[in-house]
């Protein structure tokens, strides 16, 4: 190590002790920050401290989650160095990598959509993971496009020895695979858990290709899916690591038979949702290149629990309630199918801030389908700045006006919902990003669940 | 009878959540008795003009909105005969460009539109982007119309060619007339989004009282409850007003 990059991380680490002293939070960037003002190009030796080396995960929905799944199996035979997922932008990498401690054998980091060419253009990772990428209500003008096209240019010029972990249900990031030699593509295979039709406004509808219409045989969650250009040009590959037979069993959990190039088994996640199959695929087939077998990665799994408000479960006075991030229409709607089995006579909190890390833009609450997605339901309540403009959507859903409430308030509509739960009952909450952080903080106060930076590293 | 609602392109022009549109006028007809047909045309269909009492053109893609353009193009003659005979025509940020005779991007490349109103638009440089409030004249009453707009084309209207409002709060069609949006009778073109019709009601009862009387029905519509559209309305207002001043 050059005296340059030992100097930018005494000085990074110092930053970073005073940031924690002053109580200015977790000091996840501003550390970066400094290291790279010192060692603009020192990314390359510090990751190259991990003598195992760097798994990159990156998505648009599901990041977090697969980072956390991976770090979690590889944690039995390594010391693991993670980002937490608020630090996925180039300095917050920095600061994870020149805080890390010196045991530290492999990296698995989370890496914001944007920012993975400079990224992986640095560290040198072993293996990228690439779940898929959905227009979000942040970037709603053909940004998701340009994204993609700098992942080509990015895949393009990889080295040989990199391998790619594709979703192949996603056509933009199947097709990614296309030239490259070291390619694991998994996805789920089961026509009885596909949706009935494709949502209108999901994305990615035309080849890649040749720009005509996918034909869908199966769809799964927005524009994931089995799919095939008309035109012959482009079907989604052959999965490597597949999901057969899957059991969706509400929140509880989800159970599926996975199919690997080195056996077949079975998965039991406490985790619900297609989204979660998608999401312990992708860290099952990145364990299984970082050397772990297939099967003692879906066993390490079935002991992983949510991290921060996907699927956290809690209990408040005897109620069980279950903290959902939503953060885009297909995000939501696979929460809300989720919930959907279990919703009868539960209490509901939606709530649905506009402040910058949400979307200033509440548009996007029309591409939710909240229509019929309550059956039976005891209350809901609207909340957070932009409660007005839910209760209007749930409105034009045809959500019974008795059975709701619309408050500003996140934690007091938290409160009265939990109160108005029956001693041994339900609330779920969805709430966006920074909604459910202000919840998140109180809740942490209160002794019922972590901070959110422990939490989620 | 039958209100029939035909929204252009669905699957390329709903960016901004467009189907919203389509629910609230949807419902509000339910709600009073009148059965909805939902007729969306798709991109390489034909609209038929003989078969819309209300026509709604959304947001799309940069990538998407050339291919939306030159779909848009070929069906022109059928949406000005379905404009010359009483349709109303509600346009939406991309749907709104299209509506005139072109949009010219960064590189001074210009794509034609369907040339339905006397406009043109000129990519600028940043998005205008917020909360927005207008204020609208129409059907001899004023009112608030509140929503979101993102875009960076700057509309500029032909000499004849009435805005469909003033700005408030917010930048409308280039950040400097204080305009906001189009109207040649019964067709509309805004920027503002949001989707719009679920926060302003009273648009969304003036273009089903319009889709009533091309039908032969009775534009007289029965009031309803709109206490949680007129809150989310106020709030929205307010953002406008606080942000953007
Ligand atoms: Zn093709």
């Amino acid at each position: 190590m050059s005296a340059r990059i030992a100097a930018a991380i005494r000085l990074a680490r110092a930053t970073g002790a005073l940031s924690r002293l002053t109580g200015r939070g977790g000091g996840t960037t501003l550390p970066g920050h400094v290291f790279l003002r010192v060692a603009p190009n020192g990314l390359r030796p510090l990751a190259a401290r991990l003598t195992d080396g760097v798994a990159l995960v990156s998505a648009t929905n599901g990041k977090t989650t697969t980072a956390a799944m991976l770090a979690s199996v590889l944690g039995a035979d390594h010391a693991v160095c993670r980002n937490s997922s608020g630090a996925n932008l180039v300095t917050g990498i920095a600061t994870t990598l020149a805080s890390m401690p010196a045991a530290a054998s492999i990296g698995v980091l989370e890496v914001d959509e944007a920012a993975l060419p400079r990224i992986a253009g640095a560290v040198a990772p072993r293996l990228i993971a690439l779940g898929n990428l959905y227009r979000d209500q942040l970037d709603r003008h053909g940004e998701l496009e340009m994204v993609a096209s700098r992942w080509r240019e990015l895949v393009a010029r990889l080295p040989a020895e990199t391998t790619l972990v594709l979703c192949a249900d996603d056509p933009v990031i199947d097709d990614l695979g296309r030239k490259h030699g070291a390619v694991l593509r998994y996805g789920i295979d089961d026509p009885a858990v596909a949706l009935p039709h494709r949502d209108e406004s999901a994305d990615s509808t035309h080849c890649v290709r040749c720009g005509q219409p996918y034909v869908y045989a199966q769809v799964y969650l927005g524009h994931l899916g089995a799919y095939r250009c008309p035109s012959g040009d482009h079907q989604r590959g052959a999965l490597d690591v597949a999901a057969r037979d899957v059991r969706l069993d509400g929140v509880r959990g989800t159970t599926f038979r996975l199919e690997a190039p080195d056996g077949t088994c079975t998965v039991s996640l406490r985790l619900p949702g297609l989204y979660n199959v998608e999401n312990a695929l992708a860290a099952i087939a990145s364990a299984y290149v970082l050397g772990v077998p297939t099967a003692v990665a879906a066993e390490r799994l079935s002991a992983f629990a949510a991290a921060f408000g996907r699927f956290e479960r809690i209990a408040v006075d005897g109620r069980e309630v279950v903290l959902l991030l939503f953060k885009n229409p297909t995000g939501a709607n696979e929460a809300l199918r989720a919930i959907r089995p279990d919703v009868a006579s539960a209490q509901v909190v939606l709530a649905l801030n506009d402040r910058i890390a949400d979307g200033r833009d509440v548009s996007w609450i029309w591409d939710i389908d909240f229509e019929e997605a309550f059956p039976g339901v005891a209350g809901i309540t609207c909340t957070g700045s932009r409660a007005a403009d839910l209760a209007v959507r749930l409105r034009y859903a045809d959500v019974e006006p008795s059975v709701l409430t619309t408050g500003a308030n996140v934690v007091s509509a938290f409160d009265c919902a939990v109160e108005a739960a029956p001693a041994d009952g339900r609330v779920y909450v969805l709430a966006t990003y920074t909604a459910m952080l202000d919840l998140h903080r109180v809740l942490s106060d209160r002794g019922l669940t972590r901070p959110f930076w422990d939490a989620a590293s | 009878m039958t209100i029939r609602i035909v929204a252009l392109y669905p699957e390329l022009l709903s960016i901004y959540a467009d189907r919203g549109n389509v629910r609230v006028l949807a419902q509000r007809a339910r709600w009073r008795g009148l059965d909805v047909a939902l007729a969306p045309v798709r991109l390489g269909e034909a609209l038929d003009p003989a078969t819309a009492d209300v026509i709604l053109i959304g947001g799309g893609q940069d990538r998407d909105q050339a291919l939306v353009a030159e779909a848009l193009i070929s069906q022109a003659p059928a949406l000005r005969s379905a404009i010359a005979d009483g349709v109303p025509v509600l346009a939406v940020c991309g749907g709104y460009q299209l509506l005139g005779h072109r949009y010219v991007d960064q590189s001074g490349a210009a794509t034609p539109g369907a040339g339905l109103v006397d406009l043109e638009t000129i990519a600028g440089s940043d998005r205008l982007i917020g909360n927005v409030l207008v204020r609208v004249e129409l059907g001899g009453a004023e009112h608030d119309l509140v929503g979101f707009e993102n875009h960076a084309g700057r509309t500029l209207l032909g000499a004849g060619v009435q805005p469909f409002g003033r700005v408030e709060a917010g930048a409308g069609n280039d950040g400097v007339s204080g305009l906001e949006g189009c109207r040649v009778e019964r067709v509309i073109g805004t920027y503002v989004h949001g989707p719009l019709l679920p926060k302003n009601p009273w648009l969304a009862d003036q273009l089903l009282a319009w889709a009533c009387e091309h039908n032969g029905l009775s534009p007289d519509l029965q009031a309803l409850d709109d206490t949680l559209e007129l809150a989310a309305a106020a709030a929205a207002a307010e953002l406008a007003r606080v942000e953007r001043r």
